[in-house]
């Protein structure tokens, strides 16, 4: 029993040694009468100790099968994966007991209290007895998870489930931690302590960490980073070396007085040489292909105020290395209902909503002028989606009263419901049916029939680039795809108001892009957009923001003026994430701007 | 008219879905056809051939004439004779014969004499059901020996005997295979149904379709009928073909009225819909509803008659399966098939089954919009 | 720390946290404690197959004693309630009404036929609608007829007729109550919700929620993990039929004669052919819905019909008693049958307990090469 644990942290071996090896690795998952799919192409990797290694990419680039061959969940096709030095295939066990792993779906039962999950996990891991007060104190104090030892796994909030995920798998001091997207889904704040916690522990114990991200922002606070596309390493290295690679030709653009900074993107997102073009702190950034001559020509002054170059990151450098996709330009006519600018189409007053004796939605109100995109913005569990549903009439209001294009959706009759498109969290259209079945009934539902049901339908194919895949099941389409369709049909009848709840949620960087640049073009054709988000940097495509946490306003304005609650000397130009955590840690006092967003 | 598009659309998803979906098509088409043939053959009281052992100690013209008449009938089959007393013990414990004829040596001289002439009959009470229908069996035998053993002697002075005559109505050859072939069709499908319509609603909230429907401009009232339809479409054709096959294959008579038949079909899935979109409607994933559905469906088949009188239960529990929609269709198809009758002879069973359609319908069109994860 | 020691701390964290959730998880309440006990009061109460106070009509057109003595002992038999009608179109009417369920016809003639010849014809007419219920019916009304004869045979009214007399003993349950018969197959019922359908949902909801991949990257070794999930199940199931027993015996008075150490025994062969059937099911599908659904259709429905649990195997079509062989259902009920009312008979136990074991250990097998560390 007491037999000293030979694997014991801090005896393996200097930092830097490699602790992951794959040679020429292959993974192909087959299934009866479905061809093939190559999830791995030949990848030889090494991972270093000591340090932490990103694994970027987009959907389906290969970054969890590569995690799972790695802790022996999986058998390479051919080629070979070794972790601290035994191999994967053959040694298994033993990579399993010294490895820390957490799946993307956090491993905690639910039923089981934050204690009992320990236990678990530790009995699991062999952790002596004596061992453990030690180390729960460690872990519960690190992970802030001391106060809730007795709450069952499920009525955490999500970051604090995967916090537990993390104390799960650091149970036992492993050599080497393997992260799956332990970030996903996650608010700023939470998933800053996350990152804090792995800090921590490759400075204190040295251990190497592989993880995957698909927020492009946390490759920067790697020590490495590895890009993943269609199953092939696009490239590896240090975060620098990325960003050394794209200096002079990143510049942000700032809009002209009046002219918008959605306007602005959408103008320099089409021009030749642009590789990708974001709104950041209210300025557009621009990627450029190669090193411009001069940025100035190529916007007009009368659209744009001054240009400024500025320090390259690697999500500019991702962009710019993805095999480069035309992006759609604004979208054909959408034939919006006509009518006065300053008309407000949504409005809630102390909206509340109450679980029991759980408060959800503690008093919420905000309107929403015709043609504006309003923004919900909050981590998991703060309200957003029970206000949202709140808000389209799917759930009952406390207290308080929310009215959409003058109606309240929960009592007016049906048709009120005609004027509105929806696209929930997750893809929640028929599987089983064709592409084509779903634009059908959808279509049908809402009134359109005969020769204009077949228009809205060809105008929906070709405008999401559906036609080839009609006849697909919606239940096979590829992720993009699938949002796309979802897309389609909230817009299929024209409606005047769009609800989209965490539409971007689980896209890759390029679909994102791709979604808002449409979004952008309907709000300006005048149709009305409540979107939730959990992206910070989605706020600032919005007019107007409502941030939230624990269902209560945290703020509510424009994303200038939520960035301008924490503008300081010592951060000139923050961003809305920097406004959110200041927020949401109490670092200025909640507020309500005086006529925020309001016309 | 747009009222009927929109509803026509909502009814063709439905039949899409449940056609499309490999779970519903596997749910609609494989458990009837194995529920038919394993109900159909293997649920049956009948007892043939029963197994039994003699142990014939008389040895007499006499006993061996008893003897014939077990072995010959139907019912028996003489599978072993025994030495003696002893071996009865052993026969019955290792269950070689489920019964045995114990004929003292004292038989011949007994009968012959005019006195009563005992034979023990020593039956494995294993199975109850057995034992007593082999009983039974035994009994008639031993009246037709009687009859004609009295007929050959003549009567002595003062001695009067009863000559049994039975007869059964509706079913002369007492075949408990119509009796559990004819209400199989409404059996089976309620099954189906239950499956489906549970699951309806339930995999719709399970993949968020169901936020899609009701942020649509549907009213309750029109998903409600959308989601009902196919519940009873393919509940009727399910327990049509169901009927054919009985009539067809198991060779059940039809002697009521085809349009007893249809009413009593019709007003039963309207009811099992009900009950399945309120399981539905209150839960929230595909499993609870399986679950519901099947802690739904096993109770309500036991205490419907389908296999057990319900006359044979406590009073209590006679009382409590006034609430069973399947009680009264597999009393009114049994009515209908087997004795004949009419819409208004089946009306006491279609007007409970009414009630019960109307009491949960209207609860889970509610329950629609109402029902908070 | 030693091998021995690190299994047994992996082997009690599993199973402690096994029973941790079935305590909290609804759906596993509702199968492994709701269930059970809805089933014994259904098959305690509700399965019945013996016919009591049956209603009859006596058609009795002749008021001689002899007629009466006989309507007297319709009336005093327990099996019927029979109400006296004068005329036989009355009667008729009735049973086609369903008030009672057949009528017994006593000639106008009775008495003087009786006198004249010495004998008379009795009609018993039964609805045969419930052609087993009718059979008990004609049963019960013969022996009626039987015990007038003997009864006034014994007051010296009548001189014997002579004839055979049947004397019937039923072995092993003695009054002949389908309880007896009912509640020891339920254990096969109870085992099989608890064992098939409760261990397959389980295993599935873990791959579903993810827990499984979280599980199969800690060092717990396969056969740890097989016996981590057997071993819950293993104590419920026999909590199960630990209940039925106590139940069957202080409700519903149903005898144990063999040894409960033996039931014991036996039944947990049944119990783990039952846990590798449902763990054979979890290996082939991740998602619980389809795991109820095989679960049920090859578990559930052939312990229910194919069993002998209710229905007499013996008198089914020759090729329902040849799939019945491969159902340890089968195997089961007749244990349990011979144990709860004959006793420790080995000349039944034996053959069945060796074709139990033989399935256990060919699902249990199956299951063990079937299920990986892997996710393919």
């Amino acid at each position: 029993m007491d037999s000293p644990d030979r694997h014991h942290s801090g005896q393996s071996g200097s930092p830097n040694a490699i602790v992951l090896k794959a040679e020429r690795l292959v993974k192909v998952f087959g299934q009866k009468g479905k061809t093939p799919v190559t999830a791995l192409h030949e990848i030889s990797l090494e991972v270093a100790g000591g340090g932490v290694t990103g694994l970027v990419g987009p959907d389906g680039a290969g970054k969890t099968t590569l995690l799972r061959l790695a802790a022996g969940l999986l058998l390479p096709s051919s080629g070979s994966i070794s972790v601290l030095g035994l191999d994967a295939t053959r040694q298994a066990i033993a990579i399993q007991s010294r490895v820390g792993y957490m799946p993307q779906q956090f491993g905690l039962y639910q039923e089981l209290s934050v204690r009992e999950n320990l236990d678990l996990y530790a009995d699991l891991q062999g952790v002596p007895a004596l061992q453990r007060p030690e180390r729960y104190e460690k872990l519960l104090h690190m992970t802030g998870l001391a106060e809730f030892t007795g709450r069952r796994a499920g009525q955490l909030s999500g970051g604090m489930k995967q916090k537990l995920g993390l104390a799960c798998s650091l149970i036992k001091a492993p050599q080497m931690l393997l992260l799956d997207e332990p970030t996903v889904g996650v608010d700023p704040v939470s998933r800053r302590e996350l990152w804090d916690i792995v800090n921590q522990l490759v400075r204190d114990e040295g251990i190497g960490v592989l993880m995957s991200t698909s927020y492009l922002d946390e490759a920067d606070r790697c020590d490495r980073v590895v890009v993943l596309h269609e199953g092939r390493i696009l490239a590896q290295g240090e975060p620098k070396f990325f960003r050394e690679t794209l200096r002079g030709r990143v510049f942000t653009f700032a809009p002209a007085p009046g002219r918008g900074a959605r306007f602005l993107q959408g103008k320099l997102s089409g021009t030749a040489g642009v590789v990708d073009a974001t709104i950041r702190s209210g300025r557009v950034r621009c990627v450029f292909d190669a090193v411009p001559s001069s940025p100035d020509g190529l916007v007009s002054c009368e659209d744009c105020l001054d240009i400024k170059a500025v320090e390259p990151n690697f999500e500019d450098a991702f962009m710019a290395m993805l095999p480069h996709q035309e992006l759609p330009v604004t979208p054909r006519a959408l034939h919006a209902e006509e009518g006065a600018e300053q008309e407000i189409t949504v409005q809630a007053r102390g909206l509340k909503k109450v679980f029991g004796d759980f408060e959800a939605v503690k008093g919420i109100s905000f309107e929403v002028a015709r043609g504006k995109i309003f923004g919900l913005l909050g981590p998991n569990g703060a309200g957003k989606t029970t206000t949202f549903r709140m808000l389209c009439g799917l759930t009952g209001v406390s207290d308080g009263e929310v009215l959409v294009a003058g109606k309240d959706l929960r009592r007016s009759r049906a048709r009120a419901r005609q004027r509105l498109g929806y696209m929930a969290q997750i893809f929640s259209l028929y599987r089983q049916l064709s592409v084509l079945a779903n634009l059908e009934f959808f279509g049908r539902a809402y009134g359109l029939h005969g020769r204009k049901l077949a228009e809205r339908i060809d105008w929906a194919l070709d405008e999401f680039d559906l036609r080839t895949r009609q006849d697909v099941q919606a239940g096979d389409l590829p992720g993009g795809y699938r949002q796309r369709l979802a897309m389609a049909v909230a817009l299929l009848h024209e409606p005047a108001i769009l609800f989209l709840d965490e539409p971007t949620s689980g896209a890759d960087p390029l679909a994102r892009r791709e979604f808002w640049l449409r979004i952008n073009g309907f709000s300006q054709q005048g149709v009305t957009v409540v979107v939730t988000t959990h992206f910070m940097e989605e706020a600032e495509y919005c007019d107007t923001l409502l941030i939230m946490s624990r269902g209560a306003e945290l703020a509510q304005g424009t994303p200038e003026e939520i960035r301008n609650l924490v503008r300081s000397h010592a951060n000139p130009e923050p961003t809305v994430e920097d406004a959110f955590i200041a927020l949401a840690e109490g670092e200025i006092p909640g507020q309500l701007i005086p006529n925020g967003g309001r016309p | 008219m747009t009222f009927l598009r929109r509803v026509l659309a909502l009814v063709m998803k439905e039949f899409m879905v449940i056609l499309r979906d490999p779970r519903s098509r596997f749910v609609v088409i494989v458990p009837p056809l194995l529920q038919f043939f394993v109900f159909g053959y293997a649920a049956t009281f009948d007892v043939t051939r029963v197994r039994c052992a003699i142990l014939d100690q008389a040895r007499t013209p006499e006993s061996r004439e008893l003897i014939a008449r077990f072995d010959g009938s139907e019912s028996f089959r003489v599978v072993r004779y025994l030495q003696g007393a002893q071996e009865i013990d052993a026969v019955l414990d290792a269950q070689q014969a489920r019964l045995v004829l114990f004929i003292a040596d004292d038989f011949s001289e007994k009968l012959l004499q005019g006195q009563p002439a005992d034979v023990q009959l020593i039956v494995d009470g294993r199975n109850s059901n057995v034992a007593s229908v082999a009983l039974g069996y035994a009994g008639e035998i031993v009246d037709r020996f009687n009859r004609s053993w009295l007929a050959s002697k003549t009567v002595s002075a003062g001695g009067v005997r009863l000559d049994v005559e039975e007869r059964a109505w509706f079913n002369a050859n007492l075949l408990s295979r119509w009796y559990v072939v004819a209400p199989l069709g409404g059996t089976i499908s309620m099954v189906v149904v239950m499956l489906l319509t549970s699951l309806s609603v339930a995999r719709e909230r399970e993949f968020g379709t169901f936020d899609q429907l009701l942020v649509a401009p549907f009213t309750p009232g029109e998903i409600l009928l959308a989601k009902s339809l196919p519940g009873i479409v393919f509940g009727i054709v399910d327990s049509l073909l169901l009927v054919a096959g009985g009539v067809w294959w198991f060779g059940l008579p039809f002697r009521g009225s085809l349009l007893a038949l249809v009413t009593v079909l019709t007003l039963f899935m309207a009811s099992i819909v009900g009950i399945g979109l309120l399981v539905s409607s209150l839960s929230m994933t595909m499993q609870q509803a399986l679950l519901g559905a099947f802690v739904f469906v096993m109770p309500s088949v036991i205490l419907s008659g389908f296999t057990t009188p319900v006359e044979n239960m406590p009073h209590w529990l006679q009382i409590g399966t006034l609430a069973n929609p399947l009680r009264y269709v597999v009393t009114a198809l049994r009515q209908i098939f087997l004795q004949g009758s009419g819409v208004a002879d089946v009306w006491p069973q279609l007007w409970p089954m009414i009630l019960i359609a109307v009491l949960t319908l209207p609860p889970s069109a509610w329950l629609f919009r109402h029902r908070v994860g | 720390m030693t091998t021995a020691e690190a299994t047994r701390m992996r082997l009690r964290g599993f199973v402690r946290k096994e029973f941790l959730q079935i305590l909290r998880d609804p759906s596993s309440i509702l199968l492994a404690i709701v269930m059970p006990v809805v089933l014994l009061f259904l098959f305690g109460y509700g399965v019945t197959l013996n016919p009591t106070r049956v209603p009859i009509a006596v058609v009795a057109a002749d008021h001689s004693d002899f007629a009466d003595d006989l309507v007297a002992r319709f009336a005093l038999s327990p099996y019927f309630d029979p109400v006296v009608v004068s005329s036989p179109q009355r009667a008729q009417r009735l049973l086609d009404d369903g008030e009672v369920d057949g009528f017994v016809q006593i000639r106008e003639n009775f008495s003087s036929d009786l006198l004249r010849q010495g004998y008379s014809p009795v009609q018993i007419i039964v609805n045969g609608v419930d052609a087993n219920r009718a059979r008990l019916i004609q049963g019960y009304a013969r022996g009626a007829i039987q015990r007038w004869s003997a009864v006034r045979q014994s007051r010296g009214e009548q001189p014997a007729t002579g004839g055979v007399r049947l004397q019937a003993h039923i072995r092993f349950n003695e009054a002949n109550e389908s309880r007896n018969f009912l509640v020891p197959g339920l254990i096969a019922l109870i085992m099989t919700l608890i064992g098939t359908l409760l261990t397959a949902l389980v295993i599935a909801r873990e791959w579903e929620r993810g827990t499984m991949e979280a599980i199969l990257v800690t060092p717990l070794r396969l056969h740890e993990l097989l016996l981590g999930k057997i071993f819950p199940y293993y104590v419920l199931g026999m909590l199960g039929m630990l209940f039925a027993v106590a139940g069957g015996r202080w409700i519903f008075h149903v005898p144990l004669r063999g040894s409960l150490v033996l039931l014991v025994l036996l039944s947990s062969l049944f119990l783990l052919a039952s846990l590798g059937l449902g763990l054979v099911i979890s290996a082939a599908t991740r998602v619980q819905f389809i795991a109820a659904q095989i679960s049920i259709v090859a578990g559930f429905l052939p312990a229910f019909f194919l069993s002998g649990l209710l229905f007499d195997l013996e008198s089914t079509p020759w090729v329902i008693q040849v799939v019945s062989h491969v159902i340890p259902a089968r195997y089961f009920v007749e244990i349990s049958h011979t144990l709860f009312l004959a006793g420790n008979i080995g000349s039944v136990l034996w053959p069945a307990s060796l074709a139990l074991a033989l399935m256990a250990l060919v699902f249990l097998g199956v299951a063990r090469r079937k299920l990986s560390k892997r996710l393919e």
